[in-house]
């Protein structure tokens, strides 16, 4: 086992060193002047020269990659103009509060999904099956940036129930129940999409498994139909549904940018639309190969999940 | 074309999505001709008009604009940007997945990495780097939506290509003389273009969304351009004194959304063949009863006795008889084959004893089995589990498919065990291990913490039979324990299965097609052809005197052992369909002494007190 975590995180570093190149190519490609597109009206020729001193835009564009990578591994994502404060440091702020959104989103998705996935096949056709299969379809098509706004309406404004939003209440908070009561609204507004996804395909995956013979062995046992469904048939459905919750990770976690807008949750997403509309590209830079870092270990985990699953897969 | 429609349309769900989404679509493409105030002139005296208002039927914005104009402008503009950031990623991605197909190797291998360099990145995250490079604008966030959904084109239609660029009609194409740009366009695009299809139905939603969304997020259309994304967004800010202006566009995204998501699935249901038949459809815990006519009366015979068995297979207008008025008994100790071609219903008739059909689309119509005395087909399902492996345990024929690929046969045994009795985990390992031993496993204690995959076929089907031997049952049916196996395993596995008979007093139903195993294993034995038995007697009887002309054909089948060059012969002709038989004997048309009296009426189950046969010109006169 510990050989397989070994290669999966040696595999990682080409995926890794390729995030680098595309997110690097994709910021060579601003169109005209950079140095002139971040200093808009400011850009006098010798502030176009300092810029492009600065961010080493003079060197040739190779050299100016491996610097670029260089300094990231040492921590050194470069310095924010619009903040005044070093790139790192900011995303290591703002990261943890994505990181508690997304996470608990995304665990909330995984477990009713799988769970709503799995009643449904059990009661195919049934009146749960078919409620489930309505509510599905609802959930996968509604923005979560306007479910966000409406469960506001709703939740915050009307019945007064949750506070509107931010992570922590300005007064008073700071504690748990304070960040869980801030928590509910765009954890689970950010949850329906990835839960309706993933109900879906632990439906499908269960069907397919339960069509399979050694499920009939296991009935042709005497094994309990209960048993039968949560034991034999779900384990060899997670083999399916597993891959999946590593795709429905990254829509969680990029999906975060809506809903950190909508409830004005201090965290990555948020952080990232403002760089961009102040044109704060070493800000957008480093956030998006942070994230997507953060996202190749993530999908790590996933394979390793995986592989503790399946004797199947070489270890 | 059409009947592609009619499948479409016969899916509820998705015939609601065309209705809506081409309501939307007529709207959106009807706009300039309706009699809307412009979507941008600004009346800040009329800020924040209710819906229903004089002149307003939706109301006005912050700054006085009127909704139902602006919805309908930008729903026209979230459309042509979502439909065409689509178009390009479909292009784009198929015209990449299609080269890395056709050309494979190198070619392939390098722009699948770099395919896979993209989809590593969580999605939504790309396409703000992208918009971060170029700058906020409509422009530029469709082309990051397109840019970031160009992957899972590329990866999609790589797939089918790959498989197409092996076969016979494109090899032949090359060897005309086209080239391939040719062969790309003529040959290739045609088979693909219905999974760009599906793969674009199931996207464009998604595209849509996601223009939308960078427009709420500001980096998309800017004013005085608006989107449904953009209209939504700068709601936001009164979304709580006037909010009906964020629900206005936020109803109509979900509704375009909705719509695109109903009909797209449609339209994989539809071109999808897998899914077609309705082949993901559930078995249920227990085969269907639904008995016609009279339950057969008990009549003394055997220990388990399956009384004029009938089931039959319902898909969709056909009905399938596959088990036909089939009654066959076995007594303690005895073993009983039941031999025919694939097909004949002998596997339908074992599974139907413990309700074991797959059901749908199995239907037990008619007939009793009877245990002890006791009707299973009128037995509870709890009552119907207990007897399951702990009176009547089943072998089946496949152990790869047939045992859990994911728990260790250990456990599988384990579970056997303490699906009937209560005993602790150390005990029925105890046990586990001296089933191994008994169905002569070597290395036992170390071979239970194997998984299938790491056994032979042999011993796979050990495990099989130790799982069925694993609550002392009174009847093992074993379902082609030893088809897929070679033939020194085979004959292992049957003299275990023989040795274990007469030790434990086991009564055995033994399916099977091959007349040697028969006559190996079995006291009696029933020939099945077309769900119903057309011959039944003691082995030996029947081997030396086949009265069916069928068993006869059968029974040619088996090569000999040391008979020399005999050529095989073959039945000619194929089993007939059970859903469409004819009138008569079913052998008729493949037997060679067959008559016009063969092909009409009932032919009964007629001979002696102990071998029967369903013939009026037997091979053998029964008296």
């Amino acid at each position: 086992m510990g050989a397989y975590i070994l290669k999966r995180l040696l595999s990682a570093i080409p995926v890794l060193l390729g995030i680098t190149v595309i997110v690097f190519l994709i910021m060579a490609m601003i169109p005209g002047d950079p140095a002139t597109a971040i200093l808009g009206s400011y850009a006098t020729p010798e502030n176009v020269a300092k810029i492009n001193r600065d961010l080493g835009l003079d060197k040739p564009i190779v050299q100016r990659y491996f610097i670029w990578l260089g300094n990231m591994l040492t921590g050194d994502f470069g310095r924010s103009f619009s903040l005044n404060r070093p790139v790192f440091d900011e995303i290591l702020d703002r990261f943890s509060a994505t990181l508690v959104l997304a996470g608990v989103s995304f665990v909330l998705a995984s477990l009713l999904g799988i769970l709503a996935g799995v009643v449904s096949a059990a009661r195919q056709y049934g009146l749960a099956d078919k409620l489930i299969t309505f509510t599905v379809i609802i959930g996968i098509s509604v923005p979560s940036f306007f479910l966000g706004m409406m469960m506001i309406l709703l939740f915050a404004v009307n019945l007064r129930w949750l506070p509107v939003s931010g992570m922590y209440a300005i007064y008073g908070g700071g504690d748990m129940l304070d960040l869980i009561r801030h928590l509910i609204m765009p954890a689970s507004a950010l949850a329906v999409v990835a839960t309706g996804v993933i109900a879906r395909l632990s439906r499908s995956a269960m069907l397919e498994v339960l069509r399979q013979d050694y499920i009939r062995t296991a009935r042709a046992k005497g094994v309990d139909e209960r048993r039968v469904i949560m034991g034999h048939a779900m384990r060899s459905a997670m083999v399916s549904i597993i891959p999946v919750l590593g795709i429905q990770a990254g829509f969680v976690l990029s999906g975060s940018v809506y809903i950190e807008l909508v409830f004005q949750w201090p965290g990555v997403g948020r952080m990232l639309v403002d760089a961009i509309l102040k044109r704060d590209l070493l800000l957008v830079q480093g956030g998006v190969v942070f994230v997507a870092a953060c996202y190749v270990f993530f999908n790590i985990v996933v394979d390793v999940a995986q592989s503790l699953l399946d004797p199947r897969i070489k270890t | 074309m059409i009947a592609f429609l009619k499948l479409l349309f016969r899916n509820r769900l998705a015939a609601m999505g065309a209705v809506v989404l081409s309501a939307i679509l007529i709207l959106a493409l009807i706009t300039p001709l309706l009699p809307l105030a412009d979507p941008d002139a600004i009346a800040t005296g009329d800020r924040f008009k209710r819906p229903f208002t004089e002149g307003h039927l939706l109301g006005t914005d912050h700054l006085g604009r009127d909704l139902l104009s602006r919805l309908l402008w930008g729903t026209r503009l979230s459309l042509a940007v979502g439909i065409f950031a689509a178009l390009i990623a479909a292009s784009v991605g198929s015209a990449i997945g299609i080269i890395a197909g056709y050309f494979g190797g190198r070619t392939d291998n390098v722009i699948m990495r770099g395919v896979d360099m993209l989809m590593a990145f969580p999605y939504i995250l790309l396409a703000l780097a992208i918009v971060a490079a170029l700058g906020p604008g409509l422009t530029n966030a469709l082309i990051a939506v397109a840019a970031v959904n160009i992957p899972f084109f590329a990866r999609n239609i790589r797939g089918v290509t790959v498989g197409l660029a092996g076969r016979e009609f494109i090899d032949a194409a090359r060897l005309a003389g086209m080239g391939h740009g040719r062969i790309i366009l003529t040959e290739l695009l045609p088979n693909v273009a219905s999974t760009i299809v599906i793969a674009m139905s199931t996207t464009v939603g998604w595209m849509i969304l996601e223009t939308a969304g960078l427009s709420f997020l500001g980096l998309g259309s800017q004013p005085p351009q608006a989107d449904l994304g953009s209209i939504l967004g700068e709601a936001r800010s009164a979304l709580i004194t006037a909010p009906h202006t964020s629900i206005v566009p936020g109803v109509m995204i979900f509704l375009i959304v909705m719509s695109i998501n109903l009909l797209g699935d449609g339209v994989r249901d539809a071109l999808d063949p897998r899914l077609r038949s309705g082949a993901l459809t559930r078995p249920r815990a227990v085969t269907l009863v639904e008995r016609r006519g009279n339950v057969p009366r008990a009549d003394q015979k055997g220990l388990l006795n399956i009384q004029e068995l009938e089931t039959q297979f319902h898909v969709g207008p056909r009905i399938y008889r596959a088990v036909n008025q089939v009654s066959l008994h076995v007594n303690p100790g005895e073993a009983v084959g039941v031999i025919g071609e694939s097909g004949s219903g002998k596997s339908v008739t074992a599974l139907s004893v413990m309700g074991l059909v797959a059901s749908p689309p199995g239907v037990i119509t008619g007939g009793a089995v009877r245990y002890d005395s006791e009707d299973l087909l009128a037995a509870s399902y709890d009552s119907l589990r207990a007897k399951r492996g702990r009176n009547v345990a089943y072998i089946f024929q496949d152990p790869l498919s047939t045992l859990h690929p994911l728990y260790r046969v250990g456990d599988q045994l384990i579970e056997a065990i303490q699906a009937h009795n209560r005993v602790p985990e150390a005990e029925a390992r105890a046990k586990a291990i001296e089933l191994f031993r008994a169905v002569r496993i070597p290395n036992p204690e170390s071979r239970i913490r194997n998984f299938p995959h790491e056994m032979s076929g042999g011993m796979r089907q050990r495990v099989g039979i130790a799982m069925a031997m694993a609550n002392d049952p009174d009847v093992i049916i074993a379902d082609e324990p030893t088809t897929a196996l070679d033939v020194t395993v085979q004959a292992q596995i049957l003299s275990l299965l023989d040795d274990l008979r007469r030790e434990r007093g086991l009564a055995i139903i033994f399916i099977t097609h091959d007349f040697g195993v028969v006559a190996q294993l079995c006291d009696r034995v029933a020939v099945m052809y077309a769900g119903r038995i057309v011959e039944e007697g003691p082995t030996e009887t029947i081997l030396e005197h086949p009265a069916h002309p069928y068993t006869k054909k059968l029974m040619a089948c088996v090569p000999e052992l040391g008979g020399g060059k005999r050529r095989l012969a073959a039945i000619p002709g194929l089993p007939p369909q059970v859903h469409d038989l004819p009138p008569g004997c079913a052998f008729a048309p493949r037997c060679h002494k067959a008559t016009d009296a063969c092909r009409e009426g009932e032919i009964l189950l007629e001979g002696t007190e102990t071998h029967t046969a369903r013939c009026i010109h037997p091979e053998e006169e029964l008296a």
